[in-house]
């Protein structure tokens, strides 16, 4: 199924530009920080754990569970479900769940990211939202 | 130092109106202010402290001042969405144990029923990586539900419990938007909205406002109210942490409740009543739980069978129809929960819900999104 809602470009800032150019590559990335070890999401420049300047970006892997999940039933775009995944990597980030059956989704679930694009203002194909679906592993 | 016993809540007034096409924003700010300083036997020309949040027009109290025509001497313009108003009264003790001011206004008003409303502000670090996932208040609580289903076991019916309460207190309330008694069956049977959230888990959508004047002991004193003292506070914010061990079952109000309760040194078995932010029944599931009323997961179980029903249950909450049936003024509820429990202190409460020889009464919210970030803050108040 594919997702109806109208996806407008993210707003992207310099600190966070290098994340949407690899999702355009279909890499999805977090920020580890070389100091403490610790991976966060969204991505900072300070890791918001220990405060080092020190923080590298690291290309996942794509893969988590559904940590928690909610399916919107009203309004114009619905049904669509919003989640929190966690990634194998660590960090728990919250997305969409997307090209499923939204009655079928479960806390615990496995899935991998899929990159849907979005729009930009001017009509242009703008920077794609790391969403996941189901992945059956 | 210790804001217990260093200032009392004076005034207190609700707006009656639900719905104000013909008002503007800032003129239900003054019509509340009046309101509340009415109350308390003050007038605008007294305040020397103003207090409000990111519902007043333009630059907060940059313009509202002005527009009031009054002269603080100490302004706060904390922002931390519904709760800001709870948080507003205990930094207002502050400042009166301070020396920083000895009349507080707090006001809150918004039109979200006659006016578009939107909750996104651009720049925010967070907005690239959230704004495009079509969250909402609703899908963002239920997320917050269907995890504490999921890890404690907690029922769409236990969660009904909590409307039900609030539409049997909401029945006395003339100004109530919805003064119907629902069942459990007429929760579950509503529609779904976001699961697990069914309409009638969600509060209302109301315009209006409220405000409360907190003063110095001495002018309390001399006033002809009863004295409502601020005995303890806590205030706490919550977010998803960088992702790192992200729970979803516990709120701010872990840190802001025993905070509150610490410095006031009483516990959650000695208050009387409650005032408890249910923007959405989960709100007030997990605030009972993080305030310490029933151990982390027996929230469901503590509020089933009638236990929030004033004269019925053991922890009569909202009183007035909470948010749920009463009042969500500008999509903001925390000012109307501190001023139900001020009505309960005083016994000023309808009769029917009036709980007998209320003396010490909490006021608790959130604010923000449960599930994403909040802002948590909790009062003991207590009747002297």
């Amino acid at each position: 199924m594919t997702e109806p809602r109208k996806l407008r470009a993210p707003e992207i800032n310099p600190e966070t530009k290098p994340f949407w150019d690899a999702a355009t590559q279909g890499q999805l990335l977090v920020k580890r920080c070389t100091s403490c070890g610790e991976a966060h999401y969204y991505p900072r420049t300070i890791c918001p754990f220990c405060g080092s300047d020190a923080t590298v970006w690291e290309t996942c892997s794509g893969k988590g569970s559904i940590y928690t999940l909610s399916t919107m039933r009203r309004g114009p775009n619905a049904p669509f479900t919003l989640a929190y995944v966690t990634l194998d990597e660590g960090p728990s980030i919250m997305t969409n769940i997307t090209d499923c059956d939204h009655d079928a989704l479960a806390i615990g679930q496995r899935v991998q990211v899929r990159f849907v694009p979005s729009s930009a203002p001017d009509g242009s194909t703008g920077a794609p939202y790391p969403m996941f679906t189901p992945s059956g592993d | 130092m210790t804001i217990r016993n260093k200032a009392y809540i004076a005034g207190a007034f609700e707006h009656p109106l639900r719905l104000a096409p013909d008002h503007s924003t800032p003129q239900l700010h003054a019509e509340c202010a009046r309101g509340a300083l009415a109350d308390a036997g003050l007038t605008l020309a007294d305040v020397d402290g103003y207090f409000c949040a990111g519902d007043a027009a333009g630059f907060g109290a940059l313009s509202m001042v002005d527009y009031l025509g009054i002269s603080p001497r100490h302004i706060d313009n904390t922002e931390t969405g519904g709760s800001s108003y709870i948080l507003h009264v205990a930094h207002a003790a502050a400042a009166i144990a301070a020396g920083k001011c000895s009349v507080a206004l707090i006001t809150l008003a918004g039109r979200p029923r006659s006016e578009a409303f939107s909750a996104f502000r651009p720049g925010a670090p967070e907005a690239g990586f959230e704004n495009w996932v079509g969250q909402s208040t609703q899908n963002t609580y239920a997320m917050c539900a269907a995890r504490h289903m999921y890890q404690y076991g907690t029922t769409s019916e236990q969660l009904a419990w909590i409307k039900v309460a609030a539409s049997t207190h909401a029945q006395h309330n003339p100004h109530a938007m919805l003064r119907d008694v629902v069942t459990v069956e007429d929760v579950i049977n509503s529609p779904m909205i976001s699961d697990p959230l069914h309409r009638l888990d969600c509060c209302v959508v109301s315009d209006g406002g409220g405000a409360l004047v907190v003063v110095a002991p001495e002018i309390a004193r001399g006033l002809k109210r009863p004295l409502v003292a601020v005995r303890g506070a806590g205030e706490a914010l919550k977010g998803p942490n960088g992702g790192r061990n992200l729970d979803l079952t516990t709120s701010a109000a872990a840190r802001s409740g025993p905070a509150a309760f610490a410095e006031a040194g009483v516990t959650p078995a000695d208050i009387k009543y409650a005032s408890i932010y249910d923007s959405f029944t989960i709100t007030v599931l997990m605030q009972i739980e993080d305030l310490g009323f029933c151990a982390k997961g027996e929230g469901g179980r503590f509020v089933a069978d009638g236990n929030l029903i004033s004269g019925v249950g053991k922890l009569p909450f909202n009183t007035d129809g909470g948010g749920l049936c009463n009042n969500h003024p500008s999509n903001r509820g925390g000012i109307t929960k501190v001023i139900e429990a001020v009505r309960q202190l005083r016994g000023e409460a309808h009769p029917a819900v009036q709980v007998p020889n209320c003396d010490l009464a909490v006021a608790t919210g959130i604010g923000g999104s449960l599930g994403i970030r909040h802002g948590a803050a909790t009062l003991v108040l207590e009747r002297q």
